[in-house]
């Protein structure tokens, strides 16, 4: 299916000065797509051309729309030499492909160069006019949305979710080929930038026809990977989950009505879930397609990209080449097999039981040979992890696993796979092809008490897989819960949490011998369970330090470098009601007669509880604790008491008899026998607290606070650390890695105390070892402001997320999707209820109409072109502007003072260039998402020879980060979006020579292009009465 | 273990208005750190010194990539590198370009040459302000100048066009456009007791009155050089002092209108003839460049050394002054009524605002 694209290049500006004589340019445009090239004229001695081109029309397969990236050059023309290249453009144009998404791509680019950084920006226009494809062996899956969201994006809703898909594309890489020693720098970036791209785009397509294979439209927590695995090649992998989505139209009241009846139809078998959730049929696409790879392997050039179908090896015993040997039907069965899911958080009724987190790791070798004939070999070490995955959470009495993903780490030529998940029990119904009506009406029959049942042992009580001490749950008292949960899943809208959350890390360590090849190998698979074993007592160590039982986005890192390996964990710790009150940590001495030593450990004991105590206070954790009570629990609470029979006045017996059964029991003994020991419990201690004003959580929302204002900072933060001394050992490498965390979590909160009160949302830690002593870690975060006022909330919230929670549910029943579309932030939504319980105040009314104005004045300011216009405004507007904010300071409480100045003066003036908000989570606080435009999709490779003069590597890595951050923001304003969601930096290579003087860095970024809109512009909902009292209010701010 | 590399990067660039004046006041990091210290901002925060050091930096490199913007504001609202609010743009364009009094007045009416530049330590050493803080100043002034220097239509419109500065602070800089221009001397210890504030509100008026954009709105460096011809006609004056009976008449009609009124009157009809010369001979000199530069050491050593040492108020000053220029009409010898108006208004009002009680 052919289609036409359509370039045109408008204007150019701030451009650099290429001829030193004239202190001007002469710049022409190069637009390359496939092997087809146009040209601009030249726009002589200008540094803001006009060059105003005719529109460049590439006829294309819409294959290579899927695969080519469109790239513009800017050069500078030399009548004598050659042209010298300015810089370049590299426009995705995949987002142009499906109809739902942009109709357009037009807007400032940086003009980008390997060598120095954005030179300039370029006006461009591109259009696709795409023409129906009646083909089914296509190779193209135009039309196959991708999000990188891991929940179901906010405007759709989920008809089915198929399951997993994953792929894998390699290649050789460019960086290693023997033309490098003789090609420049610059032309060795870009070859690899645009290789990348090139098979990023190849394996997105692949995908998309796996999806279309499976029945599905769209990808669901797409999650694409680069391995840079050095001289054996270059690995781009992807896996993510195949959905059928229905887009919520406001109007329309009928989404579902189409596609079910389709569905159906095509699919007339129905699987139970354990058997893998996609049919088994095989389709003539798949055949096709796999049949065409085949031919194209022996046609190979070292260049060729390949992939490997065959990425499933059934059975244990299964050899990793298994899967070569089979049928090609038999692989696409095979594949199936997986029933895992990248998504975090699901559909209410999705999630039946929550069994724990299973993890795989295997440690391979890289070969270095160049095999084009041997694809699978990647294929097949992920099938055996993925298989291990699988056998993990049936041991667990699970049939999937949720809140999958998959990493690598690499040093040399060793190999670290990792896997992990939530082995979990899910209800059929929304495996399947149909309505979801049905599967509503199931759930509310089947899941008892809401907000407990995924807590409930999925496993059988007297077969379990691991030691655990089963209580019946604390909330309905019918079924059995585990003491502690750890899970790799967003915390549930609709769990019963009680307090805050809280970013709980361990950190690990662990000298390793340097050595070759096998050897090498051998020690790091046998450090490594010890790390697991490590980081799991460490977690669950701090979990109780904090009074809480429960752990979400749980994601454990390891790092293999030269001489050490890297653990660092994090996870979201919470208090949950139904898993029962953690007991304390008791110290055990080994050496009882020593008096002196007595008394130091019941001094660290004293210090200990202590520490709980005050977390508790700090958490807000103030569970009803009867049972504590009665047994002389440390930290009695008699203030609780009334509140506590309010739920279990009638089962006082029953409360008994679960107490005793944990009680002592469950008190976690830590043994002080050498130094270890004593290090871990100091380790334990030195954790500091945030300053006040300040939560952080790892996960998309903090449990406790849910009155985000719209005040929002995405930011990245890289730290490398060397280690100074050579004698290294494993309790100073520990101090230093924990130091080295701590004291960026410190930085960071001091960088932004001026958004207190504020809350670190999905702090994302990687960490790398690019050379021998040097420690790389980058974090990427958002901190969001609260509303004071709103947040002191207790335990109610519970009860209100359920009752709120079965009210959408019945909006759903009846079918009214404008009802849900209207309240999509399920996790942190602004419900009416709560706004009449908590706030009839006017402190939320003013903020809101503040951020009413800002949009405003911005898009207004789009249109703005004139200067002189501007400036005016400006000046007036500063000053009225300073004159509204005071006066809104004296209504608000000094509380909410700080963010409310913060925000309130962008509001005021004008800019041109739209503001681009970006952030890991999948929604803007405050603001409603109407359109996902594309996924984005980057790769730059910035390098210098000159280190020293840009400031050194920090002077140089912040500049490459600020300019990752632009070239994203001016996608996204080129698509018409205004913001990224579930923004991820997936990979942050940092390489310098400072005694070259020189420096490399590669950043991948991905996300979700997104319209959103301000909630207080919506004001859909007229019954929220909340919005009468913000409406006089903005009306009044918007005249300022 | 030292921290090779240590970088925060927002997607809205994070700026510390406190940082960003230690920046632009020339401090170092390390000075930067010990003055943020000594505010108390750890206590306030619980941070530790480390924290502060790395924040520091951070803020200073942030500044220092801005700063190549800075030079040319419209591109700091137009790049995309930077995602910065536009109050927040406006606050750093506005900081970037305000100064220092106690600098401005060194280096006022001096040529923005490279010269001046080198000598920009002693001029730090006598302001204590960092010799950093002087170079970025003198730069702006000398960056401003060469952009507004041969252009068309209002100074002040062109510098805030160019610059995007406010109101006030665009006045500020065409003044400092205006005295590098005629190079006024402004730096003679007499005229120490002037301040920025005095002399821009004189090179406001000249720029209103006696410039070529006075009279004709659509002409090359209309601001910004004095109108010549006008300068050439001010010799007509010269018959007011030179014709001995139009100075009498001239006086008696002075005098006339100010007895009882005015509190040095006997002073006054001493001195009237002294004054009288002063003013028409520094009228009828402005042409040559020299008098020019000498202007304001003239009006100081002529008409307010004089006036203060026989102690007339400010209002005395403002009685005679607006007398002896109507008086002038009543003159029926005297035919440059228009010139002498434009000449005298500006001088009237110079002298008032030059005049400290």
């Amino acid at each position: 299916m052919p289609g036409k694209l359509k370039v045109k290049i408008v204007a150019g500006r701030h451009l650099p000065v290429m001829d030193r004589a004239s202190d001007l340019t002469d710049a022409f445009v190069e637009v390359k797509f496939g092997n087809t090239t146009f040209k601009t004229d030249v726009y002589p001695k200008s540094l803001n051309p006009q060059w105003n081109s005719e529109w460049f029309k590439f006829e294309v397969d819409d294959e290579d729309l899927q695969d080519e990236p469109l790239q513009i050059t800017v050069l500078d023309h030399d009548t004598y030499s050659a042209n010298d290249a300015i810089g370049k453009v590299y426009i995705d144009i995949d987002p142009l492909l499906y109809s739902e998404a942009a109709t357009v791509i037009s807007g400032w680019f940086p003009i980008y160069d390997t060598i120095h950084g954005i030179r300039g920006e370029i006006n461009v226009v591109v259009k696709v006019d795409l023409f129906n494809d009646l083909n089914r062996f296509r190779q193209s899956s135009c039309g196959v949305k991708f999000f990188c969201t891991t929940s179901i994006p906010k405007c759709y809703r989920a008809v089915v979710i198929h399951g997993f898909v994953e792929e894998l594309v390699v290649n050789e890489d460019p960086e290693y080929q023997w033309i490098d020693r003789i090609r420049t720098p610059r032309a060795s970036n870009e070859a690899r930038q645009r290789l990348i791209s090139l098979m990023s785009g190849e394996l997105q397509r692949k995908i998309g026809l796996k999806v279309l294979e499976m029945r599905g439209n769209a990808v669901v927590g797409y999650l694409q990977c680069f391995d840079l695995e050095g001289e054996s090649g270059l690995v781009v992998r992807a896996i993510g989950t195949v959905c059928t989505l229905d887009k919520i139209s406001n109007t329309a009241f009928l989404p579902a009505c189409n596609s079910p009846s389709k569905e159906m139809k095509e699919s007339p078998l129905v699987h139970p879930p354990s058997h893998g959730c996609r049919s088994t049929h095989n389709s003539p696409i798949h055949t096709a397609s796999g049949s065409r790879l085949t031919q194209n392997f022996s046609l190979s050039v070292p260049t060729l990209i390949y992939t490997g179908m065959g990425s499933g090896s059934a059975g244990k015993e299964g050899g990793p080449f298994k899967a070569l040997l089979r049928q090609q039907t038999q692989t696409a069965l095979e594949q199936r097999e997986f029933p895992f899911f990248t998504l975090t958080a699901f559909p209410p009724g999705f999630l039946v039981h929550v069994g724990g987190v299973v993890s795989a790791r295997s440690v391979k070798l890289l070969d270095r040979i160049h095999n084009p004939d041997e694809p699978e070999t990647r294929d097949a070490w992920w099938a055996e992890i993925r298989q291990e995955i699988k056998s993990h959470a049936k041991a667990l009495g699970c049939h999937a696993v949720v809140g999958y993903s998959e990493s690598t780490s690499i040093c040399e030529e060793v190999c670290i796979l990792s896997a992990s998940g939530t082995a979990a029990v899910l209800n059929p119904r929304f495996l399947q092809d149909g309505t979801m009506e049905g599967c509503l009406e199931q759930r509310i029959e089947e899941t008892s008490p809401p907000g407990c049942g995924f807590f409930h042992i999925p496993y059988d009580e007297l077969n379990m897989p691991f030691p655990a001490h089963l209580t019946y749950c604390y909330n309905c008292r019918k079924q059995k819960v585990p003491d502690v949960l750890f899970t790799t899943i967003d915390l549930p809208a609709e769990a019963m949490v009680i307090g805050k959350g809280c970013l709980i890390q361990a950190r690990l360590c662990r000298l390793k011998k340097k050595a070759q090849a096998e050897a090498n190998a051998t020690s790091i698979s046998n450090l490594l369970p010890f790390m697991e074993y490590e980081v799991h007592t460490q977690l669950m160590n701090k979990l109780k330090l904090k009074g809480m039982n429960a752990l979400f986005g749980l994601r454990i890192q390891i790092t293999v470098g030269e001489n050490m390996l890297m653990g660092l964990a994090s996870a979201t710790g919470v208090y949950l009601t139904a898993l029962p009150t953690p007991g304390g940590i008791q110290i055990a001495g080994k050496t009882p007669n020593d008096g002196a030593y007595e008394q130091h450990v019941s001094h660290m004991q004293k210090k200990i509880n202590d520490t709980i105590a005050k977390n508790k206070e700090l958490y807000e954790i103030n569970p009803p604790e009867i049972p504590e009570e009665i047994i002389g629990s440390p930290f009695p609470e008699p203030r609780q008491r009334s509140r506590l029979l309010r739920s279990q006045s009638e089962s006082s017996d029953e409360v008994m008899e679960l107490d005793l059964s944990h009680g002592k029991k469950d008190a976690f003994v830590l043994e002080i026998d050498d130094t270890d020991a004593m290090e871990d419990v100091h380790s334990l201690l030195t954790d500091v607290p945030p300053p006040p004003g300040f939560y952080s959580c790892n996960t998309e929302i903090m449990p406790g606070i849910n009155n985000w204002t719209s005040d929002i900072q995405m930011f990245t933060s890289v730290r490398v650390s060397r280690l100074s001394n050579i004698n290294l050992t494993n309790q100073t490498l520990n101090k230093n890695f924990n130091d080295l965390c701590e004291n960026l979590l410190k930085s960071l909160y001091f960088k932004l105390r001026s958004m207190i009160p504020c809350c670190l949302c999905h702090v994302n830690f990687t960490v790398a070892l690019p050379e021998d002593e040097v420690i790389q870690i980058t974090v990427t975060a958002v901190a969001i402001t609260f509303d004071k006022n709103q947040a002191l909330q207790t335990s109610k919230v519970p009860a209100e997320k359920t009752l709120q929670r079965a009210s959408t549910d019945n909006e759903e029943q009846l079918q009214f999707p404008l009802e849900l579309c209207s309240d999509p932030l399920v996790s942190q939504p602004f419900s009416p209820a709560k706004e009449v319980l908590e706030n009839a105040g006017s402190h939320t009314g003013i903020p809101a109409a503040q951020r009413a104005t800002s949009v405003d004045y911005s898009s207004f300011a789009d249109r703005c072109n004139s200067w002189i216009e501007l400036i005016k405004l400006k000046a007036q507007t500063i000053r009225r502007g300073s004159i509204k904010t005071t006066a809104s300071l004296d209504k608000a409480s000094p509380l909410a003072e700080g963010h409310l100045r913060h925000r309130s003066v962008p509001s005021c003036t004008n800019s041109t260039v739209s503001v681009v908000k970006m952030t890991p989570l999948s929604f803007i606080p405050g603001a409603k998402i109407t359109k996902y435009l594309g996924i984005i999709n980057m790769f730059f490779i910035r390098e210098t020879t000159s280190l020293r003069e840009e400031g050194g590597v920090s002077g140089f890595l912040h500049a490459f980060i600020a300019e990752v951050f632009a070239m994203v923001r001016a996608h996204v304003a080129a698509l018409g979006g205004n913001a990224v969601v579930s923004y991820i930096m997936k990979q942050c290579v940092f390489m310098e020579n400072p005694n070259k003087n020189q420096a490399q860095c590669l950043i991948n970024v991905s996300g979700d292009a997104v319209i959103v809109v301000r909630e207080s512009e919506l004001e859909m909902v007229p019954v929220q009465p909340s919005a009468a009292v913000s409406q006089p209010a903005s009306a009044g701010d918007v005249t300022t | 273990m030292t921290n090779d590399l240590d970088i925060f990067v927002g997607n809205t660039t994070l700026i510390d208005e406190e940082v960003y004046q230690l920046w632009l006041d020339g401090y170092s990091v390390s000075d930067a750190v010990s003055l943020r210290l000594r505010s108390g901002i750890l206590e306030q925060t619980g941070a530790t010194v480390d924290v502060l050091q790395s924040d520091t930096m951070d803020h200073y490199r942030t500044f220092h990539m801005l700063e190549r913007l800075l030079h040319t504001p419209s591109k700091l609202i137009h790049q995309l590198h930077f995602q910065i609010p536009p109050s927040r743009q406006a606050m750093l364009i506005e900081r970037y370009y305000a100064f220092d009094e106690a600098f401005v007045r060194e280096v006022l009416g001096k040529k923005l040459s490279k010269g001046t530049k080198k000598d920009l330590d002693d001029v730090s050493t006598k302001t204590s302000i960092t010799l950093k803080s002087c170079r970025r100043q003198f730069d702006n002034f000398k960056r401003v100048f060469k952009v507004v220097e041969e252009m068309r239509g209002s100074l002040v419109e062109n510098i805030q066009q160019h610059f995007l500065l406010s109101d006030r602070l665009a006045r500020d800089y065409a003044a400092i456009v205006f005295f590098a221009n005629s190079r006024f001397e402004t730096g003679k210890k007499k005229l120490q007791f002037l301040t920025f504030e005095d002399f821009a509100y004189c090179a406001e008026q000249m720029i209103q009155n006696w410039t070529l954009g006075a009279v004709d709105s659509n002409v090359d460096d209309m601001d910004v050089d004095l109108d010549k011809e006008f300068l050439q006609e001010l010799k007509e004056l010269k018959v007011l002092i030179a014709d001995k009976d139009l100075l009498d008449l001239h006086k008696s009609l002075v005098c006339t209108s100010l007895r009882g009124k005015i509190s040095v009157y006997n002073e006054m009809e001493a001195n009237f003839k002294n004054l009288s010369r002063a003013l028409v001979n520094m009228a009828s000199k402005l042409i040559h460049t020299k008098d020019v530069r000498d202007f304001f050491i003239d009006l100081v050593e002529k008409f307010i050394e004089p006036c203060k040492s026989d102690k007339w108020t400010l209002n005395d000053v403002r009685l005679f002054l607006t007398q002896y220029t109507t008086s002038a009409h009543n003159l029926d010898a005297f035919r440059h009524q228009a010139l002498w108006d434009r000449y005298m208004s500006t001088i009237k009002s110079c002298l008032l605002k030059m005049y400290h009680d």
